[in-house]
């Protein structure tokens, strides 16, 4: 009996710690020849993969891996946030030659990575996707897009029934730019599958291809064919990038500090005291050395629910503005590496775009005295409100913690409370909340797609889009915003007195009070590699950030491509 | 015999079918919706949100009243099928619950025999030996006492984050790509061995204290007093008081085998271990309601056919069940 049970066990434990090796052996070990990542050839990379990489389909929004947008699809163009400038990418340029229709010129040399070329065809074909398909992201071009001309073999001509300036350049520049999709690949899908298909091969004109997927873990391997070699003189040094899905922030902050992440797009607490000083031997660095230590990402709004007393009442919603020290938040809560947010609420890429005067006239700052007066003329009579931050947010418990504190400080009776994300998702598109943070403000190219998601008409039961949460029921700013829309893009001068009024009319209204920008977190180790982006005159200042929208359609495909081994 | 065999599976069919509802009923308790959460995280358009909202939906059959969802579900579980899941989306619930299994039962099996068969083991010594029981018994009291985490958190701080002993976190390492080599067995080794650890310390504290207790109970017992007395030798009292200290110690396994699996959801995560405890909390965090509905219906079949085990292993080691059986069947 002893030895047999002896004997089992050995049996079992055997069996037990082989089994891995078989299971995910089998699956993983199918087609190609990379066994492992050298260290000194790779750059290890995560903060943006939450699930396991098994989608390689740029139109899934919302569910394809790392890279997939960046690495294997492109776009027409890359914008600079940080120099307000677009990058010609797959396009050499691109303009209106009438109100209605748009020239795109294309590179003549890029090939996608099963050798076919890129061409007119497939521009024309991935633009046209936008009538035929409903479900594709950028479907609502469809309504205002007449046809799409080829033009020879590298030109094509976008031809609109309406003007839709802002929807077409939301198409082409910043974090909702299009890739370009092989139209030999596409077409033979079905109509319901373009925008959701696994797509486990991915052809794309991009500078890697896929390599390896696991549940840990998204490779690939560097292309030798990348056409912006050629072009614009860009290689990456690396030979792999690892995209590590995430895992809880110990273990994070552990990796970045031994070097086994090289670059960490994870909101790490406590990061600026490692950066510098006397951690300087952990080699960690962030964009700028000092606070804010990253560039900003999007604006965190004190959202409140207008269809709801007090919340209606625009002096009460002022007193909230002045009631709330979000210096206090920075400083406090996140160690100053985010910083509190204009007034306008305006990203700082967007500054030019921000009327000084209507600022010193019609801005708010903190001020508890300001806030009391505006509390009583508001007529206030000390309803409790609430506070929503979904559960597990925990800067943004902090921070709600604290604006609980300020709002008591100048009698407003409220309380912070934590929902589940989904729960919080859903009562701000029923609109049952009182007050929510809420960052949906993300980068764009001009200020057009902040406003439109603050005045977006007519409102809905459900407001499933996450426009106009809020629910501020504006329809002269509505109608500025729409006016946006159907500007050129050249008169500059209408544009900016439409900007200004939009800002004027926010400040005077408070529809939502920006409160702080959160952080492109960023931080990067420089044992392996080195010639990160940063603030320093002498390196480059490309976006650090690879979650998707930034990688392949703002600038960290630069960054990545600038990146040099540090031996 | 076959009665009592019946009468079992008779149970373990009805707790099967209670738990299986009870495991597609819960997750649908959670407040908001799934698909809903999932857009938020992207800034779309309003008429692509409704598009997209819709055929997702459709693509999760959420759209259905929810007696239909309940038919749906087990008419798909009779075929092998437990949906897709929305945090490995496109991928089916089954492989991905089959990528993470073989994580999880090299650490659980290995962890809870071992702490087993060692903890009766010392606990029986320890029960004999004075110098042994007072650093034993102490040792034991505080490791079965220690929350799974924080002696994961210790244990990944000293040996992973100070000592670079072992690796902190993952299946295997980063740097290599799962194939049948040695290389790779090792790297699986060596980042299996923390939460082994881990789950082996803090079963082997309850089992040692149980078995010291229990063998210390047996040799006061009549029968034990009585072999004394009728000159047999020690260790043959011994044996005998193992013998039946072990039938108590193997009805806590079956009654322990839920607290395990707990014990594993919390270590696997310290250690972002890729098994199905880890799994438990991504699909929490993305309200996946079918791959939380598979993974607790894994759990459940496991815990069932692990105490079905024990039923067994009881009938066999216990010769008064064993008896009482055989003269029921007569």
């Amino acid at each position: 009996m002893h030895k047999h049970v002896k004997r089992m066990t050995a049996a079992v434990l055997a069996a037990s710690l082989a089994a891995p090796a078989l299971a995910i052996g089998g699956a993983g070990a199918s087609s190609h020849a990379t066994t492992s990542f050298p260290r000194s050839q790779t750059l290890y990379t995560s903060g943006t993969a939450y699930s396991p990489p098994t989608n390689w389909n740029p139109l899934s929004i919302g569910a394809y891996a790392t890279g997939t947008i960046g690495l294997l699809y492109e776009p027409l163009f890359l914008y600079d946030p940080t120099t307000n400038k677009t990058v010609p990418w797959l396009a050499t340029s691109g303009s209106w030659t009438s109100p209605t229709s748009f020239d795109i010129k294309l590179r003549s040399n890029v090939t996608w990575s099963d050798g076919r070329p890129f061409t007119a065809a497939d521009v024309a074909y991935t633009v046209g996707l936008a009538k035929s398909s409903p479900t594709v992201p950028y479907a609502n071009l469809g309504q205002y897009i007449a046809d799409v001309e080829q033009v020879g073999r590298y030109e094509v001509v976008v031809n609109f029934a309406k003007p839709a300036y802002t929807q077409w350049q939301n198409f082409l520049y910043g974090n909702n730019a299009t890739p370009m999709l092989p139209k030999h690949i596409w077409s033979k899908l079905p109509a319901s599958a373009v925008a959701t298909f696994a797509n486990p091969h991915p052809v794309g004109t991009g500078p890697m291809l896929l390599d390896e997927a696991n549940a840990q873990e998204v490779a690939y391997k560097t292309s030798t064919h990348w056409w912006a070699t050629k072009d614009l003189g860009l290689k990456l040094e690396f030979n792999y990038l690892v995209d590590i899905v995430n895992g809880s922030n110990n273990v994070e902050l552990g990796q970045v500090l031994q070097g086994n992440i090289d670059l960490s797009n994870n909101f790490l607490p406590g990061i600026s005291k490692l950066v510098g000083g006397i951690s300087s031997s952990y080699g960690l660095q962030t964009y700028y050395a000092k606070a804010p230590y990253m560039l900003s990402a999007n604006t965190v709004w004190l959202e409140p629910n207008i269809s709801k007393a007090p919340m209606n009442n625009v002096n009460f919603r002022k007193a909230l503005a002045y009631a709330v020290d979000s210096k206090q938040i920075a400083s406090v809560v996140y160690s100053n590496i985010v910083q509190p947010a204009n007034p306008t609420g305006l990203l700082p890429n967007l500054t030019s775009y921000i009327d000084r005067s209507v600022v010193a006239k019609s801005g708010y700052s903190y001020n508890t005295a300001k806030a009391k007066a505006l509390l009583k003329a508001s007529g206030y009579k000390g309803r409790t409100i609430t506070l929503e931050v979904p559960n597990g947010w925990t800067d943004w418990m902090a921070a709600a913690q604290v604006i609980v504190g300020d709002l008591k400080a100048v009698g407003i009776s409220a309380r912070a409370t934590f929902p589940v994300y989904n729960t919080r998702v859903a009562d701000l598109t029923n609109g049952t909340y009182d007050l929510a943070l809420d960052n949906n403000a993300g980068p764009s190219t001009t200020p057009w797609a902040y406003y439109d998601r603050v005045y977006q008409l007519p409102i809905q039961q459900k407001q499933t889009a996450q426009l106009n949460w809020e629910r501020v029921n504006d329809p002269a700013s509505w109608a500025l915003v729409q006016e946006l829309g159907t500007t050129p893009p050249t008169s500059t001068a209408t544009l900016q007195s439409v900007y200004s009024q939009l800002e004027r009319r926010t400040l005077q209204t408070m529809p939502v009070i920006p409160l702080w920008y959160n952080g492109a977190w960023a931080q990067y180790n420089t044992t392996y590699w080195t010639n990160w982006p940063s603030a320093a005159p002498t390196s480059n200042h490309y976006t650090p950030v690879m979650w998707a929208g930034w990688l392949g359609q703002d600038t960290t495909i630069l960054a990545l491509a600038a990146l040099k081994p540090a031996k | 015999m076959r009665r009592y065999f019946a009468r079992k599976l008779l149970t373990y069919f009805l707790t099967f079918f209670v738990a299986v509802t009870l495991d597609w009923g819960i997750p649908r308790l959670m407040p908001g919706d799934p698909i809903a959460g999932l857009l938020s995280k992207f800034q779309l358009q309003p008429s692509s949100y409704a598009v997209l909202h819709s055929s997702y939906t459709r693509a999760f059959n959420l759209g259905e009243p929810l007696w239909r969802q309940y038919l749906d579900f087990w008419r798909a579980l009779l075929h092998g099928s437990l949906g897709t899941s929305i945090y490995a989306y496109p991928d089916p619930v089954t492989t991905v619950i089959r990528h993470a299994v073989v994580f999880t039962l090299a650490l659980l099996l290995p962890a809870t025999v071992l702490s087993y068969l060692a903890g009766n083991k010392v606990g029986a010594i320890a029960a004999r030996r004075k110098l042994l029981d007072d650093t034993v018994l102490p040792f034991s009291y505080v490791l079965t006492a220690t929350p799974y985490q924080w002696l994961a958190l210790l244990l990944a701080f000293v040996l992973a984050s100070v000592a670079h002993v072992f690796p902190i976190s993952g299946g295997f390492s980063y740097s290599l790509v799962p194939t049948l080599s040695w290389a790779f067995l090792w790297s699986l080794l060596t980042h299996w061995f923390l939460p082994f650890v881990t789950l082996f310390l803090v079963g082997f504290g309850g089992w040692a204290i149980g078995m010291r207790n229990l063998i210390i109970y047996e040799l006061d017992a009549d029968y034990a007093h009585f072999l004394e007395s009728l000159g047999a030798p020690r260790r043959l009292v011994r044996k005998y008081a193992y013998k039946n200290a072990r039938l108590p110690q193997l009805t806590g396994l079956a009654l322990s085998l839920g607290t395990i699996v707990g014990g594993a959801v919390v270590t696997e995560i310290v250690f972002n271990y890729p098994g199905i405890g880890w799994l438990v909390l991504q699909a929490i965090n993305s309200e996946d309601f079918f791959l939380l509905q598979g993974i607790f219906l894994f759990i459940i079949v496991g815990v069932l056919l692990a105490n079905f085990v024990v039923d067994v292993v009881y009938v066999l080691v216990d010769p008064r069940t064993r008896i009482g059986l055989q003269e029921g069947t007569r």
